[in-house]
């Protein structure tokens, strides 16, 4: 069987000036960027984490209370190391208006802004999350006020949409709908004819029919004013794509030993290699270990159907049947695991066990980076 | 008798990772059998349905996957916006999906570009499929379907994804998207409705599963049930399990219990057993908080085992078997 590398990811939080912590949904992505934002604060690096609709009570232990785009200071880090930790949620239609009003004139800006479908999309648009994850990843980076910035990504139908999201809206802005409806404010009458062919009166009557002549009027309008900002967009969407490749950039893909979430981990190592983004390697979370090796399941259940049968100890028959159930698992999981290697096996790998809680205090994420960054130390006699 | 006699559209949603599109399919399984024919739809894209009842990848037309126990039919579709939009199109305008209009639309990018400036009217289109299915009338004036059921978006969208009025009204005041959406929108808040969520006995899904129903009852949408996906049972007699929590588990008695059924005891062994009883236990207690706070929500609740592999055709039926047991179909 192949054996990965194993991942050193304190390495990287004590090099790298962005983490990108991506994955399916319900694998413990969030929890991982805020272990190893903290785990980079405490080792001694200015450390700031952008977190995406984290659950309540582990915002809570961030001292996370609101959505206000501003990070702010955790309370209860070790700085003994010269390093601190800042934290902040997303709001995503916030960090949208600030675009527009960077980059549009005050006039034009207020227009967008009042604008019905600029509020839809802005709030709504398929990938706007992502977008503006990326684009406040760009402004923290910039801003100079970090050492290493950690992006948890958004909770996304698949793993892979935040990767096109930039991508998207620049093509959504290039589209050809976008033109056709730009033509008339562009150049008056004439290149609006020329631009549209005959199929475009049958069109506008049956868009005009199935959306109502105030729609699209508002609609033409938006476009219009977000005509002015288009150059912007493009610029900031390819600017951050590039932040995404440049170095000190690193992917920790997220995973949790169950087939659906390691094959979404497989497309996503897969996808960065063709986008030749940098990927440090995988973290397998929740994993279930037997700390006793040397008693098999097939033997773990004999000897508890043997107890069974001569009504012995209910409590050892419980005992061994848990065991069983729990090398099984473990087996379950490794070949799962063992599978992803095996297609990809120079992919750094590091396990995480599984614990019975949440995490939900500054401990508890201190105690998931430890796990992280590698095994705990043997103690050592005294 | 069943707890949803009225209910014409399941609803499925819950947590990523627990298991909603399984759920989803077991309860159309369990909702066709004894002769009901059922559709189920996904919305996402994902393809869910197909691999898990190993069908090829589905389309927009109506495909039968599975034969219910006792002689039902299961049918599938996934539905994309692009179609729905063509559907509505020649549904409601008479427009042939091959026509020149249709097309041109489509050339254009003007569904890419509509769905994309305004997603709720994407929603509109994907519920609107779904309710078309659930008022439809086969010959004869019955109902087409017995019932529909929907996998849904996971439970941090799906009050977005149903309340399509609240959507688009800040978008069409009045016209033709409006009164679909209207349209919609008295179907899925009426007693033919319910919305059913997929949980773990884990904190975060059990957390988030509270706070749905609390967003789906403040907007109106009718809640149906609990589905506690993956529940294991504890294999502790309940005093040992209580013991073991409290740390205080009779190791001795362990000891002699493995010795009885032949085994060695060297210490490691013991203590690596003890723990793993430990920390069953811990993982016990927390199943049963979370058990106490989605009772809180006073909805019927269902409990689905975690079956020893991944989910196959045979675990559905098994899955759809339990679903009827407990009463939810």
């Amino acid at each position: 069987m192949n054996t990965a590398p194993r991942l050193d990811l304190d390495e990287r939080l004590d090099t790298a000036k962005i983490l990108v912590c991506c994955g399916s949904g319900g694998v413990g992505k969030t929890t991982t960027a805020a272990a190893l934002a903290l785990r980079a604060a405490e080792r001694g690096r200015r450390t700031v984490v952008l977190t995406i609709d984290p659950a309540r009570r582990l915002a809570q232990s961030m001292g996370l209370s609101e959505l206000d785009n501003v990070p702010r200071a955790v309370a209860g880090v070790d700085t003994a190391k010269g390093g601190s930790l800042d934290a902040m949620m997303l709001d995503m239609k916030r960090t949208f208006d600030e675009i527009v009003e960077t980059h549009a004139e005050p006039a034009k800006a207020e227009a967008i802004l009042a604008n019905p479908f600029y509020q839809a999309l802005s709030s709504s648009f398929a990938g706007t999350q992502e977008y503006m994850a990326m684009e406040k990843l760009g402004q923290l980076q910039a801003s100079g006020d970090y050492d290493l910035v950690v992006v948890d990504t958004p909770p996304t139908r698949s793993a892979l949409d935040f990767l096109d999201a930039p991508q998207r809206l620049t093509t959504f802005l290039d589209g050809r709908m976008i033109k056709i409806l730009m033509a008339p404010a562009k150049a008056g009458g004439k290149a609006y004819l020329k631009v549209v062919s005959v199929g475009f009166n049958v069109f506008t009557g049956v868009l005009t029919k199935i959306i109502g002549a105030s729609v699209l009027q508002d609609v033409s309008q938006f476009v219009a004013a977000l005509e002015t900002m288009f150059g912007g967009f493009r610029e900031r969407a390819q600017a951050t794509y590039d932040l995404l490749k440049a170095p000190g950039t690193a992917f920790v893909v997220v995973a949790a030993p169950e087939r659906d979430a390691m094959r979404e981990a497989a497309y996503f190592v897969e996808r960065l290699a063709e986008e030749q983004m940098p990927l440090a390697g995988l973290v397998v979370n929740r994993v279930h270990r037997s700390g006793v090796t040397s008693l098999t399941a097939e033997r773990s259940i004999a000897a508890a159907q043997s107890l069974e049968a001569s009504d012995g100890s209910p409590l050892a028959a419980a005992v061994l049947r848990l065991h069983a159930d729990r090398v099984l698992l473990a087996d379950r999981e490794q070949r799962i695991q063992a599978r992803f290697t095996s297609a990809h096996p120079g992919v750094a790998l590091v396990e995480v066990a599984a614990q019975p809680g949440d995490v939900h205090d500054l401990a508890g994420l201190r105690a998931v980076g430890a796990d992280l960054a590698g095994p705990r130390e043997a103690a050592v006699p005294a | 008798m069943a707890d949803f006699p009225g209910v014409r559209l399941h609803v499925v949603t819950g947590k990523g990772g627990t298991g909603k599109t399984t759920v989803a399919a077991s309860l159309a399984l369990a909702l066709a059998s004894g002769g009901k024919k059922v559709l189920l739809a996904e919305v996402e894209g994902r393809q869910g349905i197909a691999q898990l009842f190993d069908h090829a990848p589905l389309g927009y037309d109506e495909t039968k996957v599975a034969v219910a126990a006792g002689g039902g039919d299961v049918f599938a579709l996934a539905i994309d916006p692009e179609m729905a939009l063509l559907d509505y199109l020649h549904m409601f305008y008479k427009l042939s999906p091959t026509g020149i209009p249709a097309r041109t639309l489509r050339r254009m990018g003007a569904i890419d570009f509509a769905t994309t400036i305004a997603p709720g009217l994407r929603d509109v289109l994907l519920t609107g499929k779904v309710k078309e299915a659930v008022v439809r009338r086969s010959a004869g004036d019955k109902p087409a379907y017995d019932a529909v059921v929907l996998d849904a978006p996971p439970t941090g969208r799906i009050v977005r994804f149903l309340n399509i009025s609240h959507e688009v009204s800040g978008l069409a005041k009045v016209g033709p998207i409006k009164h679909q959406s209207d349209n919609v929108m008295a179907v899925l808040t009426s007693p033919q409705t319910a919305v059913h969520l997929v949980t773990l006995l884990e904190e975060m899904p059990v957390q988030e599963t509270i706070d749905g129903v609390a967003e789906l009852r403040s907007v109106g949408l009718p809640v149906g049930g609990v589905v506690v996906n993956s529940v294991r049972d504890p294999l502790l007699p309940a005093a040992d399990l209580l013991a073991a929590e409290a740390g205080k588990l009779d190791v001795a008695a362990l000891a002699a219990g493995l010795k009885e059924a032949g085994l060695e005891v060297p210490d490691p062994l013991l203590q690596g057993l003890a723990t793993e009883a430990t920390d069953h236990a811990h993982r016990v207690a927390l199943e049963e908080r979370g058990r106490d706070a989605l009772g809180a929500l006073e909805r019927p609740s269902y409990e689905l085992p975690l079956l020893p592999d991944a989910v196959d055709l045979g675990g559905l039926y098994r899955l759809a078997e339990l679903l009827c047991e407990q009463g939810m179909a």
